[in-house]
């Protein structure tokens, strides 16, 4: 087996065990990354000094006997991530030349435990896209196809653990930019509850929805970063301040008697016939494994993805006002401040990332405000409440992460609102501002990974952990690995 | 036609925390640009707000000293529009569901009965940066000094209820005083710790609709204040006598000229498109924490004045100027438990100290002569030690050496003299060198006796008693023949 196929936990017992050195294991993903990249482009920047000169520190690190979860682990980040010293770009022309002076509080958390940085991933331009074609450093491809996208906005993060150039992740979801891509790529991806995880040093795209989430090849994985990643940071006022569970020895205990909902507004006639057969294999197995089944509606769905567009949009309006050419990024040549600001900008920022700055400042206009952002707002809290209400009678929820698997390059990239709708299953969670994760739970007939949500209550991830990892163990999705 | 003028007045306070308002940089002046700075306050990608307790703690105590009620779960807003010194292309400010709402403060112009003035809310918000144009480092370019970004403000907004310049300036005084009394502001209006724009407009009196008003900005003094205020009511009559409009508009005055001009029209007005900010979670004050501050306010001004008059018998003048400022006022009081007599010691603060104080422009904080040696001093004139005119001749030494005043009258020999026999002897003298005035005084010229009061005290260098030279010079002079 090479070091590149191991998850963590796999790599953490050979690090322990002193079978293989962070430096072999750092060595082989980058020799990895080489080979790779080229069919795949999962990265906008790979740091293999900074890597191997971390490895060997971790290797210090576990000779003192000092060899926690992640220690020597390597690992990469999407390039939303501020990483000090290391360019993070957040796939965006206007961020080029962008080093930062300080890390996001997720990155220095895995930094502390011994965590080996690899590089920074490719993503759609400020999170916003679900396919990767809008970042600035051209599209990631799927790894199972490369004819096709990987998912967004998180697809670099998705890809490279899809394929082995990275042991695990941190991508970042808003609508589902975690969770669409872990789908498409065949790998498990948590969106964690709003308020879990710091958003300190995670470029803002929309500050009520982003939520920082790992990228993992297995649900054990995927608990092992969230214990690390998760928790309150009193940099985030929004993050909360409640005990971090010990999310992987919760993983056991499978699912008998779990109450699953089961949605109806998320099993439309649109639905993909294979990612229809998967949900269907899916149920099956959970009922086999003990889990019972209930009928559920969340009956204002339809109005999601609308709510979704307008108050992203009216946020991402602002957070992107820094992005002024003053004090660091891109600045054009200019004759007075005016022109400065207009030819930044224009030159900076690409073209969906226009469209959401406009659709944004318009939603937010004097005369306008009440129509959409108001009303948007006051939708969400409908959604919410359909989340509260159907919990009642539910532990969890089963529903497809999309309605198709991966599509193809250039497929919708002119059809905005045809790439809104890939994210239809996985934007009301944002907007309920629960936890949900993507695991994969089949394959199409062409050969493409489907993943299956299960939607946990607000800081429930324990328990759709413990489903999934249920799942998991009863199925061999997983266990398949993208031919490059 | 006769006009009403209508003025409402936002002030900005410059509070004086140590910290910024959502970050932990110092807030202290005149440091390298931009070296008191960190992720937050620059703007920088990534970075998020985390909002200063005390900020919250003073805008209560603004709020609770105003009158106004505490919102017990407030918003704070982002504020949109592009500059330089504004990092984040957003202010944070609160615009909906502010801290403070529905205040008052009552102001008394001279001769007139107490008006009562609406304050329609404070909120708080963090201050820009500052552009700095054309310095030696940068050539002909303009640079960016965030230092002062993120620094914590109150606005407070009072109702159009002003009706003329005094009392914009009544109003705004008050406010000042409150502030700088509740120590959360220094006050200092010339530095922008304190600084004021006016909504003004006139109507004709009698009249039910407010005219179209003018936003003037940049007054940062009591006296610009009154004279931007009264130009600009000048200026909207003259325009509406001449048969024009006034139009909505941001008006800048400049104080060289003592005039306003126009800045931007309502046309070019931004859209500042306010959102609740998603990076803060409402701000929710309980019960408990509203009456543990009304607890910890200290006597307000307005409060101490009326206990000055009931329980010290201070006239309301006095009472007023013994007010003016919270250190002026605490050195009163200690002045007067140490010596006992108000009007004594207020006299004493209102004359020598104020004097002394503005002739070496000092501030009260900083006095020289602390309330217990001033009360010293007047216990020396009371008990006939020195006389009230060696008592400022002491007073001015006190303030030089910070010596004790027995101490000075003991080493200078300014005791009092009383000993009828030496200022007898006194008077023999001064009258036989002027027997030409006795003459005078004799036929009837009593104005001379003024000149021989004079020449003793002089002789005397000023120790004899006054009122016994008095006594004796009058017997001398009426009751026996010369020599």
């Amino acid at each position: 087996m090479n070091i590149f196929d191991l998850t963590i936990h796999e790599l953490h017992t050979a690090l322990k065990g002193k079978q293989v050195s962070s430096l072999e294991a750092t060595s082989a993903m980058l020799k990895r990354i080489e080979s790779v990249e080229p069919q795949v482009g999962s990265f906008i920047t790979v740091t293999p000094e900074q890597a191997l000169a971390a490895a060997r520190s971790a290797d210090q690190r576990i000779a003192r006997g000092n060899c926690a979860k992640l220690t020597g682990i390597p690992l990469a980040l999407k390039d939303i991530f501020l990483t000090e010293g290391v360019r993070t770009t957040c796939g965006s022309r206007i961020l080029n030349n962008f080093i930062p002076p300080y890390s996001a509080t997720s990155w220095e958390k895995l930094h502390d435990h011994g965590a080996v940085l690899l590089g920074k991933l490719n993503q759609d331009e400020f999170a916003m896209g679900s396919s990767n074609e809008s970042s600035a450093f051209g599209s990631t491809r799927n790894p199972w196809d490369t004819s096709r996208i990987p998912g967004g906005s998180s697809g670099g993060s998705a890809a490279a653990v899809a394929a082995r150039q990275a042991i695990a992740t941190l991508g970042t979801d808003t609508g589902g930019s975690v969770r669409q891509p872990a789908s498409h790529c065949g790998c498990v991806g948590m969106k964690p509850t709003y308020g879990r995880v710091s958003r300190y040093g995670v470029i803002a795209y929309a500050s009520s929805l982003d939520q920082v989430g790992p990228l993992t090849r297995d649900v054990a994985d995927c608990a092992l970063m969230l214990e690390a990643v998760a928790g309150y940071d009193p940099k985030d006022s929004t993050s909360v301040d409640t005990p971090v569970p010990d999310y992987s020895t919760a993983l056991g205990g499978g699912v008998k008697g779990l109450r699953i909902g089961l949605p109806k507004e998320y099993f439309i006639d649109g639905l993909d016939p294979d990612v229809q057969k998967a949900m269907a294999a899916a149920i099956d197995t959970f009922r086999r494994l003990g889990a019972e089944f209930v009928d559920i509606s969340l009956p204002h769905t339809d109005y999601a993805v609308a709510t979704y567009y307008l108050i992203a949009t009216a946020e991402a309006s602002s957070n992107l006002a820094r992005y002024d050419g003053v004090r660091f990024g891109h600045r054009a040549q200019a004759g007075n401040l005016l022109d400065m600001y207009t030819k930044s900008r224009s030159e900076g920022f690409g073209s969906e990332v226009k469209r959401r700055i406009m659709l944004g400042t318009y939603a937010l206009s004097s005369g306008y405000y009440d129509a959409y952002y108001v009303k948007a707002q006051k939708v969400r809290t409908l959604i919410m409440n359909d989340f509260i209400r159907a919990f009642n009678d539910v532990d969890v929820m089963l529903t497809p992460v999309a309605p198709t698997p991966a599509f193809k390059i250039g497929e919708k990239i002119n059809d905005p609102l045809q790439m809104y709708l890939s994210d239809i299953f996985t934007i009301p969670v944002n907007l309920a501002g629960t936890c949900a994760m993507s695991l994969p739970a089949g394959f199409s007939a062409e050969g493409l990974p489907i993943g299956l949500q299960l939607i946990g209550k607000p800081f429930g991830e324990e328990a759709i952990l413990r489903a999934g990892y249920a799942f998991e163990q009863a199925t061999e999705w997983h266990t398949r690995t993208a031919a490059l | 036609m006769n006009y009403q003028p209508v003025i409402g007045l936002e002030v900005h306070v410059q509070l004086l925390t140590d910290t910024k308002i959502f970050c932990g940089c110092s807030t202290t002046f005149g440091s390298e640009p931009n070296s008191q700075t960190c992720p937050v306050c620059l703007g920088l990608p990534g970075a998020l707000p985390v909002l200063n307790g005390t900020v919250v703690e003073f805008a209560v105590k603004a709020g609770l000293s105003t009158n106004c009620t505490i919102t017990p779960r407030s918003i704070f807003a982002r504020k949109n529009y592009f500059y330089p010194d504004l990092p984040k292309g957003y202010q944070i400010s609160q615009f909906e569901d502010p801290i403070c709402q529905r205040g008052w403060l009552d102001i008394t112009l001279a001769g007139q009965e107490p008006k009562r003035i609406g304050i329609t809310r404070i909120h708080m918000e963090e201050d820009a940066g500052k552009l700095v144009h054309g310095d030696s480092d940068m050539g002909a370019g303009s640079g960016v000094d965030l230092n002062r970004a993120c620094t914590p403000l109150l606005e407070v907004v009072s109702e159009p209820d002003l009706r003329s310049s005094d009392e914009a300036v009544a109003y705004l005084k008050q406010l000042h005083q409150i502030v700088t009394w509740l120590g959360i502001c220094d006050g200092n209006m010339e530095e922008g710790s304190f600084r004021c724009d006016a909504n003004v407009s006139v109507m004709p009196v009698g009249s039910q609709t407010l005219g179209t008003r003018a936003e003037i900005k940049n007054v940062n003094s009591f006296k610009f204040v009154k004279q931007a205020i009264e130009y600009e009511i000048q200026r909207q009559i003259d325009l509406i006598e001449d048969g024009g409009t006034v139009v909505q508009e941001t008006r800048l005055f400049d104080p060289n000229s003592g005039k306003t001009r126009s800045m931007r029209s309502k046309e070019e007005a931004h859209d500042y498109r306010y959102f609740p900010d998603p990076d803060l979670v409402p701000l929710v004050i309980s019960e408990q924490w509203i009456e543990r501050s009304r607890s910890e306010l200290p006597e307000l001004p307005g409060q101490r004045q009326q206990r000055f008059m009931a329980d010290l018998g201070l006239p309301p003048y006095d009472a007023e100027v013994l007010t003016a400022s919270r250190a002026l006022s605490d050195y009163f009081e200690a002045g007067v438990a140490a010596h006992g007599n108000a009007k004594a010691v207020g006299n004493w603060v209102m004359g020598e100290i104020t004097r002394a104080l503005n002739d070496s422009g000092s501030s009260i904080e900083n006095c020289p002569v602390p309330p217990e040696r001033l009360a010293e001093l007047l216990k020396l004139i009371d008990n006939g030690t020195i006389s009230g005119k060696i008592a400022k001749t002491v007073f001015d030494e006190m303030w030089k050496s910070g010596k004790a005043p027995r101490t000075i009258v003991e080493e200078q020999g300014l005791v009092q003299v009383s000993d009828s026999g030496a200022i007898e002897g006194i008077i023999d003298e001064i009258l036989a060198a002027n027997a030409g005035q006795v003459e005078e005084y004799r036929s009837g010229k009593e104005r001379v006796f003024g000149f021989f009061v004079g020449q003793v005290m002089k002789a005397s260098k000023g120790k004899a008693n006054p009122a016994l030279v008095n006594e004796l010079l009058l017997g001398r002079l009426k009751g026996q023949d010369g020599g």
